[in-house]
């Protein structure tokens, strides 16, 4: 296999792991804070038809980025007010998140489809990416540099800032929080709101870089990927950057078998690989002693109401 | 993968928002009411769109002798009888349902209405006021093999595939069938994607197969994010159903368009003149049903005219693309020398010829 195969099947893995790292991402904010945001799918298509069509009215890639971003965090806060200020059932309402974004999309999105637009291609100049080893490192749209740099700006924030702190105090104890002053629904909201911009950031990355164009569910149920690896990665930022290569690369490397004539395994097995990773998981966290780390946030899916 | 909980919830919610609609007494005379029920949504530029554009085309046709009335993003099973009952009762008395999973509601409702006429498109199930529709999608892949293996360098073309049916297969082994007339080595390589539509993997399944020297994509799924792809990668590709060039106006080099419009108007005419029966009926570019849309520039004149060669031998007869001798991969003979594949042939192909990879 010459150099530049290679370096083509990673790029291909690089583009499928991305959007839904970035996504994964942030519901992990969301879980640690104590909240269940099962309406990733749905804010990721929010963020997508919203990106693109943003780009096709506005012409600019970066306008459609950050518009996807406002739209998805904008249907997180629907959520947050329904499950924080009135506390309803999380797990429902996220549901119903989700198809609601998928109405909704398809609704926004319906003019737009049959159109197409130039790709957020890479930042640097192609010069710079001739080599096949360069191209690896400079050829890619901003937004894979971005989900980088936020892996690590998340990992940092939750494990050495004072804010992080809090947002896991939240997240494990909530009214031991409240009781020293915190405002459980207030970090809530701020983590609902940055869950949904991460989700509309990776619904855009599909809109505008891998496939740019609008039709009906875009996505393809990344979002249900994505909340897999958040409990795939035991609720740790690197662990759950390692889960979406792995579900990059699993998924790419068996097209690319199957294209060179081999079969890894059927397809409907693979399928099933990211959840039953995720019930593996589960289970291992379950067998593990209470205080070994690495479990759920204590407060998940439960609604706050301040008694005191 | 969620493909078919959403279209259930989506269209459950627009069928139950559209029946009100249905019924309303008609103005005109006696006009013929017919109703049209749709998979997906009229603008999805693909199968239902198609659909849509013969519905408009019959209307033109026969002016304010019809009055139609289409229902779309109607899910395939319960909710789609429902809506065919509807359709029955308001007093349309010819009835197109334009999916696969519409064959059992269909000939469900059409027991209880003697009277009204239903055509189902691809299904394989009759009665006495049953018809059943489809088109020889596999005539415009001959096409399509015979530009890819003038077109490639490498003298290896992938092909996305869906689900091994006997449609996707009779398309695949037509395509094979045609490029290797042209290239006695040529290689069409399948990679099974296992989904009609999942854009993020259809890009993926296009780069691998790109990666394999593969230098010509065409697809049996429904997205253009192959095409895409090539656009990107400087190759060539085929669109899905429908003139896809405007996402990919250098890579696109044609598509099969599907003209439903002939065998709609055919239909109605026979119920106007009371001559309308039951059958089976499938057509192609003899009828005018299958169209190839118009050809990419960098497609040479001479290929161009070998193309045209093969569409217009089809339609007049001359050519048929399943031509023995046919051997499948493993050597064995299937199709003898001079005979050619009957229509059950093609129905319960579940093999596949020479120059088929994967």
């Amino acid at each position: 296999m010459s150099i530049e195969i290679v370096v083509a099947i990673l790029m291909t893995v690089i583009g499928a792991s991305t959007p839904v790292l970035l996504a994964a991402l942030g519901e992990l904010v969301v879980e640690k804070s104590g909240v269940l945001n099962l309406g990733v799918e749905g804010m990721m298509l929010i963020g997508a038809v919203t990106g693109f069509v943003a780009t096709v009215t506005v012409g600019s890639p970066v306008v459609g980025v950050f518009a996807g971003m406002a739209a998805a965090a904008a249907s997180s806060l629907i959520f947050g007010y329904l499950t924080l200020s009135l506390t309803s059932n999380q797990v429902a309402t996220g549901l119903a998140l989700t198809i609601f974004g998928i109405g909704v999309s398809a609704l926004v999105g319906a003019p737009f489809v049959g159109m197409t637009t130039a790709p957020l291609g890479p930042i640097f100049p192609d010069a710079l990416a001739k080599h096949a080893i360069l191209k690896l490192i400079f050829g890619h749209s901003p937004l894979i540099y971005i989900s980088v740099i936020l892996t690590a700006l998340v990992a940092w924030f939750l494990s050495r800032t004072r804010a992080g702190l809090i947002l896991r105090a939240v997240g494990e104890a909530d009214h031991a929080a409240h009781s020293i002053g915190y405002s459980v629904i207030g970090v809530r909201y701020l983590a609902v709101a940055f869950g949904g911009a991460m989700a509309g950031l990776g619904g855009a990355f599909y809109s505008l870089v891998l496939t740019p164009f609008w039709a009906e569910g875009l996505t393809a149920g990344r979002g249900w990927i994505a909340l897999a690896l958040v409990v795939f990665s035991s609720w740790r930022p690197w662990r759950l950057f390692l889960g979406a290569y792995l579900f990059g690369g699993v998924m790419t490397l068996e097209l690319h078998a199957k294209a060179a004539g081999l079969s890894l395994m059927p397809p409907e097995f693979l399928a099933m690989l990211p959840y039953l990773a995720t019930i593996a998981v589960l289970v291992i966290i379950s067998m593990r002693p209470a205080g070994a780390g690495a479990a759920a946030p204590a407060c998940l899916g439960k609604p706050f109401r301040a008694t005191a | 993968m969620f493909k078919i909980s959403r279209r259930q919830l989506l269209a459950g919610a627009a069928a139950t928002a559209t029946v009100p609609l249905i019924g309303r007494p008609s103005l005109a005379a006696d006009p013929l009411k017919v109703g049209f029920v749709y998979l997906g949504p009229v603008g999805d530029h693909g199968w239902t769109y198609a659909h849509e554009v013969g519905r408009q085309k019959t209307v033109e046709v026969f002016g304010d002798k019809i009055k139609t009335t289409f229902v779309e993003n109607v899910a395939e099973g319960p909710d789609s009888e429902r809506v065919i009952r509807q359709l029955a009762q308001a007093g349309n008395k010819l009835i197109f349902t334009t999916s696969f999973g519409y064959m059992d509601p269909t000939i469900k409702v059409a027991r209880q209405f003697p009277d009204v006429m239903f055509e189902h498109a691809t299904g394989f199930k009759q009665a006495d006021n049953v018809s059943s529709y489809n088109l020889r999608f596999y005539e415009g892949r001959a096409v399509c093999g015979t530009i890819a293996a003038h077109m490639s360098k490498t003298g290896v073309a992938g092909y996305i595939a869906s689900f091994p049916i006997p449609e996707v297969v009779m398309g695949i082994n037509a395509f094979a069938l045609a490029a290797r007339k042209v290239n006695p080595d040529f290689q069409t390589r399948v990679l099974w994607v296992s989904t009609w539509y999942d854009p993020p993997k259809e890009a993926a399944a296009a780069s691998a197969l790109i990666d394999q020297g593969c230098d010509v994509l065409a697809q049996h799924t429904d997205s253009p994010a192959a095409l895409q792809a090539c656009e990107q990668r400087g190759l060539y590709a085929f669109g899905q159903a429908s003139d896809m060039s405007a996402f990919a106006p250098t890579a696109h080099l044609t598509a099969i368009k599907n003209n439903w419009d002939a065998y709609y108007v055919d239909r109605v005419k026979a119920v106007l003149e009371g001559t309308w029966k039951s059958g089976d009926t499938w057509w192609g570019f003899p009828q005018n049903a299958l169209e190839m849309t118009p050809y990419n520039d960098a497609i040479p004149a001479d290929v161009q005219a070998a193309a045209d060669a093969i569409k217009n031998g089809i339609a007049d007869g001359s050519h048929n693309p399943f031509t023995g001798p046919i051997k499948d991969r493993d050597g064995q003979e299937r199709i003898a020398a001079g005979a050619v594949a009957n229509d059950g042939d093609l129905h319960g192909m579940d093999w596949y010829v020479e120059g088929v990879v994967g």
